[in-house]
């Protein structure tokens, strides 16, 4: 180790300042996710342009003061598309999101604190869930149960299960052996209620983390999906729609294929932010 | 990490027959094992569970074709019991019969074995691109180099956030179309494999770099560094010798996990450049819902993955220097 050497003066203990640093790239994440959520709920905040309005004499115009962000092979203003847009993508991906934290966190607990013999049950299918690569997973999804929107999130969802439901378990186990439940069982306080009242609560600790970080993997999934025509239909305005219908226009009209796979880009990249924002905030409170 | 624990009980150990090496490459093939078939027993069960009857199922849009249905009851043996339907499906699968596309009126495993050379062409060069980039990064951004951290973390985020389909489009956009450096039209050249694989290599590859780094971070606060250090040898060299080994040993299972992800991210960017493989044909099953070839091509990628993960785990055990001293005992 370290030879210790005397040194002629201890520096004297930092104040703690109760001031936080403020950290700039979250601000930012939190703003692009508002930003996109209000285009989601309320588009027409933002503009008053229908995103289907074509007009085949304005098609693929490059970006200008009149179309920032260009048109397309219509003569739809594409940033009023990709504000629509948002709508479509945001859904998938929270309604995604949504399903898995729910069955997830169900199988979860449900493996942590039933019998043995479920928890192998369970860690079994969720090893079955994991063979299945993820696209190939809701490809297989979709065929069997046809395209469309609540299929494409649960095909989605479905996915997502294993890795929280893990998590949920894990955490259900430290918290099993932790001293206030073992303060609780002397109370002599039934199980299933140990279980509701001290173990779930403690369990769900990590779950804003996995959702915000899975809110960016679902939102890319769901965009990959609709880019492959099983998404939302045309002319609906969406994002990997959008990219899908750039591919046979690149040659002439690059901002088609670009400008919506900014603002998805942007989307997931502010949900990684944030979500590693929280994960380092998480276990910096564990220590 | 957790290796260790089990390597220091030795007493409990030296009683049993096998070294903990082999039993822990036992298990995990008959983890491998288990794996596969209740894979093959979910997709079963999928066809029983839907509405309606299993033949009309598997014929899709022929279903009205009595030929074809005496042919396919006959073949699944639907007029026998679920249990002996069961049992012909769980042979049938393994010895490579896939069933019939009744879409395209060929059998499925024709199909894939044809279509899974150039998706198996994308997705291997595509590991080559990773893992070697994922080196280079963890190797320069360890170095010490001012700016150069910050800057692959931003990049980082970039290629881990972006789809791949979208890295794919802006890609073609720009070296294609706008550059015309690699066509990617003309699909027998080398120069058409450039862009798809540099769209799905480059995300892995900074994945692959991220846990990489993690673990040569890691490795250079243990003791051994500084020894190594104290004893003259330079900073690149600990890296070198010392940190980069300790790093891989951990990223050699993540290999597998990765090429899990590549075959997803292939089907998905073949349909970005138009290239034939299992992407194509997978998508063209799920919009006519042809069941049999999206079934046997969920199986076999499915089995590929698997495979993989598997591999990658037992190279992991067996260049394990940690296991060495253990055998001798």
């Amino acid at each position: 180790m370290m030879v210790a050497i005397a040194l002629p003066e201890v520096a004297p203990a930092r104040p703690r300042l109760r001031i936080k640093r403020i950290r700039w790239s979250v601000v930012a994440a939190v703003f692009v996710l508002v930003v996109a959520a209000l285009a989601a709920i309320w588009p027409q905040v933002f503009t008053t342009v229908d995103p289907t309005y074509a007009d085949p004499a304005l098609s693929h115009l490059p970006p200008s003061p009149q179309h920032w962000a260009g048109t397309d092979f219509q003569g739809r203003d594409l940033l009023v598309r990709i504000i629509y847009g948002a709508r479509y993508s945001l859904l998938i991906g929270v309604g995604a999101v949504a399903t898995s934290t729910i069955i997830g966190t169900v199988l979860g607990v449900t493996a942590g604190s039933g019998p043995a013999w479920l928890d192998q049950v369970i860690s079994r299918a969720l090893d079955i869930l994991c063979a299945f690569p993820g696209v190939l997973l809701a490809l297989m999804f979709i065929a069997f149960t046809g395209p469309g929107l609540p299929n494409l999130i649960l095909a989605l969802g479905i996915g997502g299960i294993p890795s929280i439901a893990r998590v949920a378990r894990a955490e259900v186990f430290i918290a099993k052996t932790s001293g206030y439940v073992e303060q609780a069982r002397t109370y002599a306080i039934p199980s299933w209620r140990i279980v509701l009242r001290h173990v779930l609560p403690n369990a769900l600790g990590p779950l804003p983390v996995l959702v915000t970080l899975g809110l960016g993997g679902a939102i890319v999934g769901s965009s990959g999906l609709s880019f492959l025509g099983l998404g939302p239909q045309p002319p609906t305005a969406e994002w990997g729609l959008m990219l899908a219908d750039s591919r046979s226009y690149l040659r002439h009209a690059w901002w088609t294929g670009v400008f919506p796979g900014v603002a998805l880009t942007a989307v997931v990249i502010a949900a990684t932010v944030l979500g590693r924002y929280l994960q380092r905030r998480y276990e910096r409170r564990l220590r | 990490m957790e290796l260790v624990g089990i390597v220091v009980d030795k007493s409990a150990d030296s009683r049993r027959r096998f070294g903990l090496r082999t039993r822990m490459i036992v298990a995990r093939v008959a983890q491998a094992v288990f794996v596969l078939w209740a894979a093959i027993t979910v997709t079963f069960l999928a066809i029983h569970a839907m509405p309606g009857d299993v033949v009309s199922l598997l014929l899709g849009e022929n279903r009205n074709d009595d030929v074809l249905r005496a042919s396919i009851i006959e073949r699944w043996g639907l007029d026998q019991p679920v249990w002996s339907q069961y049992f012909i499906y769980l042979m049938r699968i393994p010895s490579g019969d896939l069933g019939t596309s009744y879409t395209l009126r060929k059998p499925v495993s024709e199909l894939i074995a044809e279509m899974m050379v150039p998706t198996f062409q994308l997705a291997a060069t595509a590991l080559v691109v990773a893992v070697v980039l994922g080196f280079l990064i963890a190797y320069a951004t360890t170095g010490r180099i001012p700016g150069l951290r910050p800057a692959t973390n931003v990049l980082e985020l970039i290629f881990l956030s972006a789809p791949p389909f979208w890295i794919g489009i802006v890609l073609l956009a720009v070296f294609s179309f706008n550059l015309g450096w690699f066509s990617v039209v003309d699909l027998s050249s080398w120069q058409s494999l450039v862009l798809p694989v540099t769209a799905i290599g480059l995300p892995m590859g900074f994945y692959m770099a991220q846990v990489l780094r993690d673990g040569i971070d890691r490795a250079l606060e243990k003791p051994f560094s500084l020894t190594a250090r104290s004893r003259g040898l330079s900073w690149a060299g600990v890296r070198r010798h010392h940190a980069l080994r300790h790093a891989s040993l951990p990223a050699i299972p993540l290999i597998g996990l990765v090429a899990g992800g590549l075959l997803g991210g292939a089907v998905i960017t073949e349909t970005v450049f138009a290239r034939p493989g299992l992407g194509q044909i997978a998508v063209n099953a799920v919009l006519v819902k042809d069941i049999p070839l999206i079934l046997g091509i969920a199986l076999v990628s499915t089995f590929a993955y698997i495979v993989a993960s598997t591999t990658a785990d037992l190279v992991g055990v067996l260049t394990d220097p940690r296991f060495n001293t253990e055998q001798k005992g």
